[in-house]
């Protein structure tokens, strides 16, 4: 069939281009070097983010240096990867990075093309309003109201399709985007998974601005995704996130990376991908 | 593979309709925008040669996400300008429009400005003497030549402009590039597919453009 060729033409080009363009160190990779590569989020606060002294901070990066010091690599030996949504499945299958802790929803699409271990968190999509603002108490109450997430997200799709169909949604390249719409009421709630949101309400420069509505509208159990078939490294990184619950980590980095948003997370799920 | 197309949850024709849409109405106003900067560019009036020429550099060098994202957050979310939409799909359709308007005028104005050039000194200097105001000399001699000549090189604006619409993405716009952004994350087991569906469909938009400009290019030109 002539267009599968095409698009596998395609494909070779696309997988070039990435490759050509990645941002970040390059450098080795995490096979046959004393060091590990991890795919991780730059841009989200409170779950990973890149700070503007080149360093790391997060909830998904306090969770991935502990499983890389499981698997025996310490914190200087981590090289972290940016991971943005829509390349995650890629740099896991071209072996760019070992595994991603990346606010990775574990669904089945996805496990079609990659594995996972985990979940170690269980977030839900909600909302973050202005903080002098108590008008939003249940979905429905969106449907007159000025709704803002980013473009193509699930929570985005969740919203047009099931939550409130009627609401009138804008949807920006990025949730700080949407803050400064929240802030100038150009827009009355952002909307994406909780921790996402708590991260932001805890930055320095927002606290006390906003709140989370606190519905829960969905459930999001974060998974750490990894090659296919390496059952190996699963059972590793499983082995090293039930430690992680039971020596009272966990607990610790919720509380350091969620503590100033009050959000009242879900306590440690249960490994379910074994 | 491509099982996703057969989906309901996606509206593959309707996301490139509002492409396609996208691309006439910032062609349109473009084209028009781009010809009154191209008339102040080549005036003989300084303070309108000088506003012409510092918009060109000023807004061609800008990048094109700027100038969307800009026009959504700062004039609409922060400035509260809705250009008369009422919903954010159509404050953000009008919003896309008036950013690559105002990107897309800078290159019409350049391609016209050379065309311009093509046309004889002797042409211009004739209706002069003829007693024709500058007005006249620009919208009845010198243009109408001019464009004969550039329908080329507008043909690759235009073709660059319906590649510039998926930037609109960036604001919300219900256009192709978004859809795909939420195919890519709905369809995580099929990444090429999506990808491929996209990048043929806007060969099938601009291929033809190209071809069929170029066509009437070749008609049009002026013989000299």
């Amino acid at each position: 069939m002539q267009f599968r060729k095409t698009s596998a033409a395609l494909a070779a080009v696309l997988t070039l281009s990435i490759g050509a363009t990645a941002c970040g160190s390059g450098g080795d990779t995490a096979s046959g070097s004393d060091k590990i590569t991890i795919g991780i989020k730059f841009d989200q606060p409170g779950l990973g983010l890149r700070t503007t002294d080149g360093k790391y901070t997060g909830f998904d990066v306090d969770v991935a240096t502990y499983v890389a010091k499981e698997l025996g690599y310490s914190a200087d030996k981590i090289e972290w990867k940016q991971a943005p949504s829509a390349e995650r499945e890629n740099l896991i299958r071209n072996g760019d990075v070992k595994f991603v802790v990346a606010s990775y929803t574990i669904n089945d699409k996805r496990k079609a093309v990659v594995d996972f271990a985990g979940p170690y968190f269980l977030a839900h999509q909600d909302l973050l309003v202005r903080a002098d603002d108590d008008s939003i108490k249940k979905a429905e109450d969106l449907n007159s109201k000025k709704l803002c997430s980013v473009t193509g997200s699930t929570s985005a799709q969740n919203v047009k399709e099931k939550l409130a169909p009627k609401a009138d949604l804008l949807q920006q390249g990025g949730y700080s985007e949407c803050l400064t719409g929240l802030e100038n009421k150009g827009v009355d709630a952002l909307t994406t998974d909780d921790s996402i949101l708590a991260g932001y309400a805890a930055q320095k420069e927002h606290q006390g601005k906003f709140k989370l509505a606190g519905l829960k509208l969905s459930d999001e159990p974060y998974g750490i995704g990894l090659k296919k078939g390496d059952k190996e490294l699963r059972d590793k990184i499983n082995a090293a996130i039930e430690k992680m619950k039971s020596d009272g980590s966990w607990d610790k980095f919720v509380e350091k990376n969620f503590g100033p948003a009050n959000y009242k997370n879900e306590p440690a799920p249960q490994i379910t991908e074994k | 593979m491509f099982d996703f197309l057969d989906s309901p949850q996606y509206d593959l024709l309707g996301a490139f309709w509002v492409t396609v849409q996208l691309t006439l109405y910032s062609a349109v106003g473009s084209l028009i925008w781009g010809t009154l900067l191209a008339g102040m560019r080549v005036s003989p009036v300084p303070l309108m040669r000088a506003f012409g020429t510092a918009y060109v550099n000023l807004v061609r060098n800008t990048p094109l996400t700027i100038v969307v994202v800009s026009c959504s957050l700062v004039l609409n979310q922060t400035l509260g300008f809705a250009l008369g939409g009422e919903t954010f799909k159509d404050i953000g359709f009008r919003m896309a429009v008036l950013g690559l308007v105002a990107y897309t005028g800078t290159f019409v104005c350049e391609a016209l400005r050379s065309g311009i050039n093509t046309v004889p000194v002797g042409q211009a200097e004739a209706a002069r003497a003829l007693g024709l105001s500058f007005f006249q000399v620009l919208t009845l001699i010198v243009l109408p030549q001019a464009f004969r000549s550039v329908v080329a090189p507008l043909a690759n604006v235009l073709i660059a402009l319906t590649k510039n619409t998926t930037v609109a993405a960036a604001i919300g716009v219900a256009e192709a590039a978004l859809l795909m952004k939420e195919m890519v994350e709905n369809e995580a087991d099929a990444l090429f597919a999506v990808f491929g569906v996209f990048a043929l469909g806007f060969v099938l938009l601009t291929l033809p453009t190209g071809l069929l400009l170029g066509w009437v290019a070749k008609r049009v030109a002026v013989k000299r």
